[in-house]
């Protein structure tokens, strides 16, 4: 019980940071409210009983923060400084919101999908058991890794972690050939350019 | 100098921790399949050991050993390492098909479990995405930092 009011506390915490983000006038200060909101996320999965997800959401976490603070450190402020409309924006954010709740609750109640915050995998009352216990009960015996979360990452779904080490690939390859391209023009004292190469 | 690096502090400290974090990163790799972590965690923490490199003691430092070309070499070495593992299961029958556990028996594969030697080829997965994502992302640092030196310099004439 104690640790889900710690869940509440921690996304009221995330949602303070997202908004401090958004609306921090500091290029620098907004970037560390955004790694609160990372860090926030990575207790939460701790707590939730997901180690790997929290090793490797601080990690990343880290090392986007020390890219996106020395890509920011360093350029010239181009901050925005035209008034924004907050409460506008916001309204239309909470009517989203509650229009996506009201078509999930039409779909569960229609008995299209589970539960709220049931597993998919599971099963339940609507959903057929899928293959989730039979990975619980078998990855041990049929991979011999230990750990179950590498087990079906690097056995049972490698295809899928392919996929993903693919997509690093051609996400790096993309870094490496933008930064060529403006690197070359380096005569044209560039203002934007750098800021969306960082990204 | 364009990256002078840090404090004489900040040098010191990078210089004795810098070898834990690189060594704490294939740790964690390499016991992907025994305790949480992975090659994806472990690659990320091993570019930051570099990436604190970079910071401490400037890029000239660390390109002097590794080259942003070269990184590109180690970050492609791991894509095709994992893509040879995937294609080395066709031995057994079929595309990614552990085939060192086919190899060892399926009566046998429990005899190993929470030792190093264990898993078939998840931990030579996990140590292929380990010199992928932390080649892959010290190159994009590198990258990064070496575009800045030549963006600043239009502005540090005037």
């Amino acid at each position: 019980m104690g640790i889900e009011y710690l869940i509440v506390v921690l996304i009221g915490l995330m949602v303070i940071g997202a908004l401090i983000a958004i609306e921090m006038r500091d290029l620098l200060g907004s970037v560390i409210a955004l790694g609160a909101v990372g860090f926030a996320l990575g207790v939460i999965d701790l707590l939730l009983g997901a180690p790997d997800l929290a090793i490797t959401q601080v990690v990343v976490e880290v090392f986007a923060l020390v890219l996106l603070i020395r890509a920011v450190r360093t350029r010239e402020d181009t901050s925005t400084q035209q008034p924004r409309d907050t409460l506008r924006t916001g309204i239309v954010l909470l009517a989203g919101g509650l229009l996506l709740a009201a078509v999930f609750a039409a779909l569960v109640s229609a008995g299209h999908m589970p539960a709220f915050g049931e597993p998919i995998l599971a099963g339940g009352a609507n959903v057929p058991p899928g293959v989730s216990a039979d990975y619980l009960a078998n990855a041990a015996k049929e991979t011999g890794a230990a750990n179950t979360v590498m087990a079906v990452l690097l056995d049972y779904r490698a295809y899928d972690t392919l996929g993903e080490a693919t997509v690093i690939f051609a996400a790096v390859l993309g870094t490496y050939a933008l930064l060529r391209h403006i690197g070359r023009k380096s005569d044209r004292p560039g203002g934007a350019e750098p800021e969306e190469a960082a990204r | 100098m364009k990256h002078p690096g840090m404090t004489e502090i900040v040098r010191n400290t990078a210089r004795l921790i810098t070898g834990f974090i690189a060594l704490f990163g294939i740790y964690i790799a390499a016991t992907g399949h025994l305790s949480p972590g992975g090659g994806f965690a472990g690659g990320v923490i091993l570019a930051a050991a570099g990436v604190l490199v970079v910071l401490a003691f400037g890029r000239t430092v660390v390109t002097a050993q590794l080259t942003e070309d070269r990184c590109h070499v180690w970050d492609a070495a791991g894509a095709l390492g994992f893509l040879a593992i995937a294609l080395l299961g066709f031995l057994a029958g079929g595309f990614f098909i552990n085939f060192i556990n086919v190899l060892v028996g399926k009566d046998k594969i429990t005899v190993s479990l929470h030792k190093l030697m264990s898993g078939g080829t998840v931990p030579l997965a996990n140590l292929a995405i380990l010199v992928k994502v932390g080649a892959a992302l010290l190159g994009a640092f590198l990258a990064l930092s070496a575009f800045r030196s030549v963006s600043s310099r239009p502005e540090n004439k005037p």
